[in-house]
């Protein structure tokens, strides 16, 4: 049995005194992409943020690489840790290329390291190095700019990237597109990902396993073949959403 | 112009510029610290800005006189004064360039494995240079203006003029004070704003 990169034990968060998440137990294994599917509200933002340690959970343990997330250095886990998110919170006054290269530079590599990285990550994800590397996030489309944040996540090949509904604000043509890469890329890197969406398509494109959640609790782990299948109440209400316009792929 | 007053206008502008130059130069070693400090600190910042505000609007004349029983005539009156009044405008820009950084950017900082050092030097700061800038320049263009009343107190400047002509009736003296220190506002006032462009990052 492969080792899990990440253990989720019994989490459970409040916040201003409302729960948000309630009792959530959770690994996720070397090589998977484990997606959070659930609502507006029903926690998987939350529960993401508890893995990085930007929320804190009010109970519960979390463990990364087989330490407990409270014995690590927060600065050193969160750098061993790709995140991404919906705006891909590029720095504005940094270039493409120190955006991606900025944890390799907090790890003290060589720059001629930082470099060849920074080089290496822009054709993994689909930019021509010589023509974006020097450019400012404003330069860049909404797809070039989600581009770049994944890029950056994977600066200093961190063994586990979290992605906060990275595609949400694209169009649909742009966010097809990344999500076929992001699968291309996951075969070539191999990575593991904890990746939160509440699109249910998106979910069973790019999942290894569906986590879905509902109201800050877990109602269903399964492979997207079982998840076509599930019975529970809310996996039928995403299931429906799809089926009305189309086959689910 | 009078060709015996040229001396004197080039000195008391030196003596003016000098009175400026001070006096933003401890309003930005008060003002950017504090305001750091503020940045994470809504309780004190409001408490911090009420006290300021209310320090802003005792005229300047009048703080001038507050002060003088205490620390005496001259230059270090004026310099505390005027620096009184410049550390506002700076302090609130550099607050506000602070804040307004993008939550996203900060939040992917963190998570990135950023220091909150490294937070405030590489992020916060170097995205605030053009607020504060602009901070920068309301106080060095106010300063400028105000100084003209430290000559009321001793404290020489341009001011000089103002007061001799005021006293004396004398039209020549009074544009010998006014005007170089309009053209030194205007200056200073176009060279921070083109800065202040060239700083923006976005």
């Amino acid at each position: 049995m492969p080792s899990a990169i990440l253990e989720i034990r019994d989490v459970s968060c409040a916040l201003g005194g409302r729960p948000v998440l309630r009792h959530i137990d959770l690994n996720v294994e070397e090589g998977e992409t484990v997606v959070l599917l659930g609502r507006s509200g029903s926690g998987k933002t939350t529960l993401l943020k508890t893995v990085n340690g930007l929320v804190p959970a009010s109970a519960g343990e979390v463990r990364f690489e087989g330490r407990a997330a409270t014995l690590w250095d927060p600065v050193r886990m969160r750098r061993r840790m790709g995140y991404v998110i919906q705006d891909a919170g590029l720095f504005p006054h940094w270039t493409v290329e120190a955006n991606i290269g900025l944890v390799p530079r907090l790890e003290e590599w060589e720059p001629a390291r930082v470099a060849a990285r920074v080089e290496l990550l822009l054709e993994a994800v689909g930019l021509a190095p010589a023509e974006f590397r020097h450019r400012y996030p404003r330069q860049l489309s909404g797809g070039e700019r989600q581009r770049v944040g994944i890029a950056r996540a994977l600066g200093a090949d961190p063994p586990l990237l979290l992605f906060d509904e990275p595609f949400a604000s694209l169009d649909p043509i742009t966010r097809f597109e990344l999500q076929r890469q992001f699968v291309e890329l996951r075969r070539t890197v191999r990575k593991t990902a904890l990746f939160v969406t509440h699109d249910v398509r998106e979910a069973l494109m790019l999942a290894t396993r569906i986590a879905l959640l509902r109201d800050g609790a877990l109602e269903l782990v399964a492979t997207p073949p079982e998840f076509r299948n599930a019975g529970t109440p809310e996996a039928r209400a995403f299931l429906a959403g799809i089926e009305e316009d189309g086959r689910p792929k | 112009m009078n060709g015996s007053l040229a001396p004197e206008i080039l000195s008391l502008s030196l003596q003016h510029l000098r009175l400026v130059g001070i006096t933003i130069a401890i309003a930005v070693a008060l003002a950017l610290p504090a305001a750091v400090l503020l940045a994470r600190r809504p309780a004190a910042r409001r408490w911090v800005l009420g006290l300021a505000n209310i320090a802003q609007t005792v005229p300047s004349l009048a703080l001038f006189g507050f002060l003088l029983p205490l620390i005496g005539i001259g230059e270090h009156t004026a310099i505390l004064a005027l620096s009184l009044y410049a550390l506002l405008p700076i302090l609130r820009s550099t607050l506000t360039g602070i804040l307004g950084v993008d939550p996203s950017v900060r939040e992917s900082a963190m998570a990135m494995g950023m220091t909150p050092r490294q937070i405030l030097w590489q992020v916060e700061l170097p995205l605030a240079v053009p607020s504060i800038v602009a901070g920068l320049r309301i106080a060095t263009v106010t300063t400028i203006g105000t100084a003209t009343i430290a000559a009321f107190i001793g404290a020489g400047g341009l001011g000089v003029f103002l007061v001799r002509g005021i006293a004396m009736m004398d039209k020549q003296a009074l544009l010998a004070g006014a005007l170089p220190a309009a053209a030194m506002a205007l200056l200073a006032d176009e060279g921070l704003e083109w800065i202040e462009r060239r700083l923006s990052p976005a």
